[in-house]
């Protein structure tokens, strides 16, 4: 009998929605903007010229494929056959350059000549001034000034990469803040400016193009897994999820096939309860955010709530439209991890295995001990970063904590 | 009390639409706001209702937002803000909000108390013109309020034609292609794009926003359309004046006796609407 999550699409509609999620509704200001996108961006990435170009560049400057990695003593832990996707690897530090370079690519296509993007954790600052860096492009960079602070060391890599970097000082001056400012930068810029944005957020065709940069980690998984264990592929995967580009493309290949059970891990702040979380699909509900229907945190007025996690990254209160649909349908299922629970996964990784992550991808790592899994389960975890930009936030958290090392 | 539309066809041009966050300075000044609005002869009063994440604006209308949400407004005290004074002015009011106020709400209940407190019409910058018509647009009809589209120098002809076609109001012309509350001249690309929708006789009437802060921006905005909607720069001028308020709330609290307290409210609105006229009346129009 066909089980009926066959029968649902996950894939984007012609007018850009997933099931009720996603769509465009922004001001008349971004129209022609993001309608040229929405026009152009299937043909432009089908060029066979474009796709060797992007090919090369995954290849020989972000490193690709990144190896999909046995953690054995993690897979002890866990009783489970845990396989570390290394994102973390690849050129600055994480999956979002995978993005960036497709996005840079498309960007010198439409003929703009200045590029401008959102960052929480500065992993995607980094990518979009790195490939403005190699393509020649001016590049400003939109950054909430609590993660400026918080992401000191990624902020001095955009500046040596040449790229400006704006704080933003409005709200709680994180990633939806910074999001903002880079949306009004946009409309007071659309004729020169392309917005690189970070994450499967924004109005359509957003989501469904930064998922399809991404999906070279699932393309990859799916071969890799085959080499490594000689099935088609894996039991689980699991990612963690701030706007969802790096769970979108981890998942990407598998969301028709519902043998993957795919798993998001979201950031529990403090405590899901306590007044001080990022756990968008507990705490949200159905509005609009960053010009998509999705869900998200806010008042019944309809305002935006301030989320909370010391993870920069994903301290968002919104998911990405794609996202919301797959866990509406049950196709995907969500948890959640606090703080204290991925600092402990980023101590014992880095103990256990060598890997220092990144706090988003700890998150991933937070919740494998909640998910039911058994001996022979093949789990593919997508280690999203790496953990450099945030060491001062480790050491600070371990010593005020007075946590045994 | 006339439509939003025949108000400013029966004057025909020299159109003063003004905005202001309600809520903002103080949540008691909206009311107050609305009547010497009207007083002054603001020809429409366009109210907005504060957003966490006012995408289309600018710095200024950002902070009155916040401040407004800080003072702790809300969608149903605006509504009872307008149900207050509906009697008291004929003006026209038009709401200016984000489309996830109106659906949070609940978008039928939201068009339906906004008819009952006497508000004519809505501004929505971000509800595309394509999802009005499919799920708004009969909604507006049955509760008989106007809504009017943004159109700016990046919107195609055919674009500009739907927004005529919809806008039961009148035609939002974004001044240039940029947030609310820039300052500056306007450009001779400007003075050519609105001379391109002049010449496009458009059915609905038109008028100019974005930037129109001073004499010759409305000068311009008079000349090219039916009108100027100033909004940035009126919040700018009354928080010049807010120090009005503060001392007032000082003396409110310092006073002693209810009737000393009646006095000081008393002088205070006066005040307080003196200057709004002052206010209006250094933004020059006729
Ligand atoms: C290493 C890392 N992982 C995950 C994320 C979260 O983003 P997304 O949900 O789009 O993958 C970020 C964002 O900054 C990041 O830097």
């Amino acid at each position: 009998m066909q089980n009926i999550v066959q029968d649902i699409s996950y894939n984007v509609s012609d007018s850009g929605f997933y099931g009720e999620f996603g769509g465009a509704y922004i001001p008349e200001m971004l129209y022609a903007n993001v309608e040229e996108l929405r026009r152009k961006y299937l043909i432009i990435i089908n060029e066979p010229e474009f796709q060797m170009e992007f090919n090369d560049l995954l290849r020989d400057y972000v490193g690709r494929p990144s190896p999909l990695y046995l953690a054995k003593t993690l897979s002890a832990h866990f009783g489970a056959n845990i396989y570390l996707k290394r994102e973390d690897l690849n050129h600055t530090g994480a999956h979002k350059i995978n993005n960036t370079i497709g996005q840079i690519l498309l960007a010198k296509r439409l003929g703009k000549k200045r590029i401008i993007a959102e960052t929480g954790a500065g992993q995607h600052g980094v990518a979009t001034a790195t490939v403005c860096a190699l393509m020649k492009l001016e590049c400003v960079v939109y950054m909430g000034s609590v993660d400026i602070v918080r992401q000191a060391p990624n902020v001095a890599r955009m500046q040596m990469l040449g790229a400006t970097v704006v704080p933003a000082e409005s709200g709680s001056k994180t990633l939806k803040d910074a999001t903002n400012e880079a949306i009004r930068d946009w409309i007071n810029n659309a004729e020169t400016t392309h917005y690189i944005i970070g994450s499967a957020i924004g109005p359509h065709p957003y989501p469904d193009m930064v998922t399809r940069f991404q999906s070279i980690i699932s393309e990859e998984i799916m071969w890799q897994i085959q080499e490594k264990t000689g099935k088609k592929y894996p039991d689980y995967v699991v990612a963690c999820v701030g706007g969802g580009s790096n769970a979108a493309g981890a998942f990407y290949h598998f969301l028709n096939n519902d043998k993957v059970k795919l798993i998001l891990a979201e950031a529990a702040g403090k405590g899901v309860n306590s007044g001080h979380s990022a756990a968008t699909s507990i705490l949200g509900s159905k509005g609009i955010i960053h010009g998509c229907m999705t869900l998200l945190m806010q008042t019944e007025d309809g305002q935006i709530i301030e989320p909370y996690s010391l993870s920069a990254g994903l301290d968002y209160p919104g998911i990405g439209p794609l996202h919301a649909h797959l866990i509406k349908t049950g196709r995907a299922k969500v948890y959640a991890a606090t703080d204290n629970e991925a600092m402990l996964s980023v101590i014992d990784l880095s103990r256990g295995e060598g890997i220092i992550p990144a706090l988003e991808s700890a998150h991933a790592l937070a919740i494998l001990g909640e998910i039911g899994l058994k001996k022979q389960d093949n789990v593919v975890v997508c280690l999203s970063g790496r953990g450099d930009k945030d060491l001062t936030t480790y050491l600070q958290y371990i010593e005020k904590n007075n946590i045994k090392l | 009390m006339l439509s939003i539309r025949q108000t400013i066809l029966n004057k025909g041009n020299n159109i003063l639409n003004v905005y202001f966050t309600a809520g903002h300075p103080t949540l008691e000044s909206t009311e107050l706001i609305l009547k010497a609005l009207s007083e002054s002869g603001a020809d429409l009063i366009e109210l907005g209702m504060p957003y966490s994440d006012p995408l289309a604006d600018g710095p200024t209308i950002q902070q009155s937002s916040e401040i407004a949400l800080r003072n702790g407004q809300t969608i149903k005290n605006i509504f009872k803000q307008v149900n207050n004074v509906r009697s008291h002015i004929a003006v026209p009011i038009i709401l200016m909000g984000y489309l996830n106020q109106v659906l949070q709400y609940g978008a039928e209940k939201f068009l339906q108390d906004a008819q009952a407190a006497g508000i004519n019409g809505l501004i929505i910058p971000d509800l595309p013109m394509e999802i009005f018509e499919r799920d708004f647009q009969s909604l507006f009809k049955k509760y008989g309020l106007e809504i009017s589209f943004l159109i700016t120098p990046m919107t195609s002809d055919e674009r500009i034609k739907q927004a005529d076609k919809i806008s039961s109001a009148f035609i939002y012309i974004v001044s240039q292609s940029s947030i609310t509350g820039k300052k500056g001249g306007i450009s001779e690309k400007q003075i050519e794009y609105f001379t391109k929708i002049k010449s496009m006789n458009l059915k609905s009437p038109s008028l100019i926003g974005f930037g129109i802060h001073n004499r010759e921006t409305i000068d311009i905005a008079n000349h090219y359309s039916n009108g100027a909607i100033v909004g940035s720069a009126f919040i700018r001028a009354i928080e010049k004046k807010e120090i009005w308020l503060r001392l007032f709330l000082i003396l409110w609290i310092l006073c002693a006796t209810k009737l000393i307290l009646l006095l000081f409210r008393i002088f205070s609105s006066l005040k307080f609407s003196f200057q709004l006229e002052n206010t209006i009346g250094q933004l020059n129009f006729s």
